[in-house]
């Protein structure tokens, strides 16, 4: 099997070329062959996944088949399933059976989709190299002693192993498109309240949103028109009209202008990435994009910022932890204090607890003030920051990430060193603005560099015809790692 | 403003997490480097701005107060830890 699209893979479907079971097949062969040595996936459970694929298979032949029925595909452990495990990579959630569906898995159902598994991520998603999983790390499969990114690690690892054509991701300070940048795939954060978060193991409320991730912008199109749309059940879920993201693919990009922050080409940008995102550029140029010099003076404020909005609000989200409902309890304790303290030192990670502490801290009495509510201004000002230069251009491009792949363990002694890997995506989620990452080239050591596409609020339509036509005249996305297919 | 031993166990009480005095020692010196970073953003005169508390200005939607949901106790109830009656059992609070 190639690296089949959604798009290629729907085609072959309908084609009647092979059955979805064929094809669920075929993944779970090549998952019980190198997922062991990968860690993408945390559950797979090959009779569910075959169930499904054989019903979609009984739709498709009653006629009742729509484009992505029968395809396969991984979601993101954040996202309940119903039935599945759904661990969110943490031990407090180790034995969590989900007793409902998520909206984007229920989405996906709907359409017929097939589940591959639940892939593996950080825990509770709070990392940036899928390290702080209590499942083991994902190890990135274009060098396998380097980290794929993350919080959604195992997703993007998955799709660039071939170990699903596409999967569910989420990202609340770039962990759909900073891992989709170290493993050479696309990966879209839709605008703020596009997708629902319903069932969506929450982090920071006002920053997470989920997104595709997948081998071509066209088939995050296709994903996206399954995944977004209103749901009452979430009360930032938009109303909005229906929309095709794919309407405008075919539209040229003569006359786009971009927008390149200076911001994203200062220190700490490794020449490598650089090169590749000057070279990306020079190619819409070629293609009749004009290119216009932005400021975002606000930018180098986002991560400090984000370390004070992101825990506080996780510090309140995974208060519900607490051994009683569900999840972890400590075996022993002497009180139900005793038992609320121990099962939560057990149940979280020490990244988690960090940022728990950092959260409580901010948020309490004498600190409220001077940290949170001072960053809650800061984070306007930001957003300002792309409202005024917005004015001047159409999308803003550069880099995902400052470097490619870094080794396993080489961030993980210090938190500062990896929070800044995220340098170039946080302001995006603070604003609430469309992101993306595609591949746009390798550094001197064969590991994938992403080019980020920043879009104004409700442009995902115009960003994946920007990235679409960029993979009409390269092959960037079209490459696979050694010893995956 | 340096960060003390006694911030990170009241903050690790707050948040109802048992921290032991060399994890707490630990767990200091990395918050200490991470409030280095947010102090960055302490510098920045921001008066006059508005705090925005969500990714949009959104107006939160109301619904109509109805009951829309069927008992599911039982099924919510699987996977709790300790169960009885239909109740969550926790350690006795009062005597």
């Amino acid at each position: 099997m190639s690296n089949a699209t959604l798009k290629e893979l729907s085609a072959q479907l309908a084609a009647g070329a092979c059955s979805s079971v064929e094809l669920a097949q075929d993944y779970i062969n090549k998952i019980n062959k190198i997922n062991k040595s990968l860690g993408c996936y945390i559950t797979v459970d090959a009779q569910r996944t075959l169930e499904q694929a054989k019903t979609a298979d009984a739709r498709r032949a009653a006629g009742d088949a729509v484009p992505l029925t029968g395809v396969p595909l991984a979601h993101k452990d954040i996202f309940c399933t119903e039935g599945w495990l759904t661990t969110c990579g943490s031990k407090m959630l180790s034995n969590f059976v989900a007793p409902y569906n998520a909206h984007v898995v229920e989405r996906c159902n709907v359409a017929g989709m097939v589940t591959l598994g639940k892939t593996n991520m950080d825990e509770f998603a709070m990392g940036s190299s899928n390290e702080t999983s209590h499942f083991g790390p994902v190890r990135n499969p274009w060098n396998t002693a380097t980290v794929p990114g993350g919080s959604s690690g195992g997703s993007a690892a998955a799709v660039a192993a071939l170990l699903a054509p596409a999967a569910t991701g989420t990202d609340t300070g770039g962990s759909i498109r900073q891992p989709a940048s170290l493993t050479g795939i696309c990966g879209l954060k839709p605008t703020y309240g596009l997708v629902s978060r319903y069932g969506m193991i929450a982090f920071a409320s006002s920053l997470d949103q989920a997104g595709p991730m997948a081998h071509t912008a066209e088939d995050l199109g296709l994903l996206l028109n399954v995944m977004a749309g209103h749901d009452p059940r979430d009360s930032t879920s938009l109303v909005r009209p229906v929309e095709d993201y794919n309407r405008e693919l075919a539209r040229p990009v003569s006359g786009l202008r971009i927008g390149l922050p200076r911001e994203f080409f200062a220190a700490g940008l490794a020449p490598d990435v650089q090169r590749a995102v000057d070279e990306a550029v020079a190619e819409y140029r070629k293609l009749g994009a004009t290119v216009v010099e932005i400021g975002l003076p606000n930018m180098q404020l986002s991560v400090p910022v984000y370390y004070v909005l992101a825990p506080a609000e996780a510090s309140s989200n995974l208060s519900r932890y607490d051994g009683v409902r569900y999840g972890h309890r400590a075996a022993e304790y002497a009180d139900l204090m005793d038992m609320y303290k121990r099962t939560r030192a057990e149940g979280f990670g020490a990244e988690v607890r960090r940022r728990i502490l950092i959260g409580t801290y901010v948020l309490s009495h004498g600190y409220y003030d001077a940290y949170y509510i001072h960053a809650q201004k800061l984070r306007r000002l930001i957003a300002r920051d792309f409202t005024e230069a917005f004015k001047q251009c159409d999308v803003i491009m550069g880099p995902t990430s400052p470097t490619t792949a870094f080794r396993l363990g080489e961030k993980s002694a210090d938190p500062v060193q990896m929070y800044l890997s995220d340098i170039y995506t946080i302001a995006v989620n603070l604003a609430g603005l469309p992101g993306m990452s595609i591949p746009c080239g390798f550094d001197g050591g064969g590991l994938p560099v992403g080019l980020q596409i920043i879009g104004n609020y409700f442009d995902e339509a115009r960003m994946l015809n920007v990235a679409h036509q960029y993979q009409q005249v390269t092959d960037w996305h079209r490459r696979a790692p050694q010893g995956v297919s | 403003m340096a960060l003390k031993l006694d911030d990170v166990q009241r903050a690790a009480h707050l948040a109802r997490i048992a921290v032991d005095e060399t994890e707490a020692k630990a767990v200091l010196a990395q918050l200490t480097r991470v409030f280095e970073l947010i102090e960055q953003m302490r510098a920045v005169d921001v008066s006059g701005i508005e705090p925005m508390a969500h990714a949009q200005d959104l107006v939160l939607r109301l619904r109509a107060d109805q009951v829309t949901e069927r008992d599911q106790h039982r099924r919510f109830q699987q996977v709790a830890p300790e169960v009885e009656s239909g109740l969550y059992l926790v350690p006795r609070v009062i005597e």
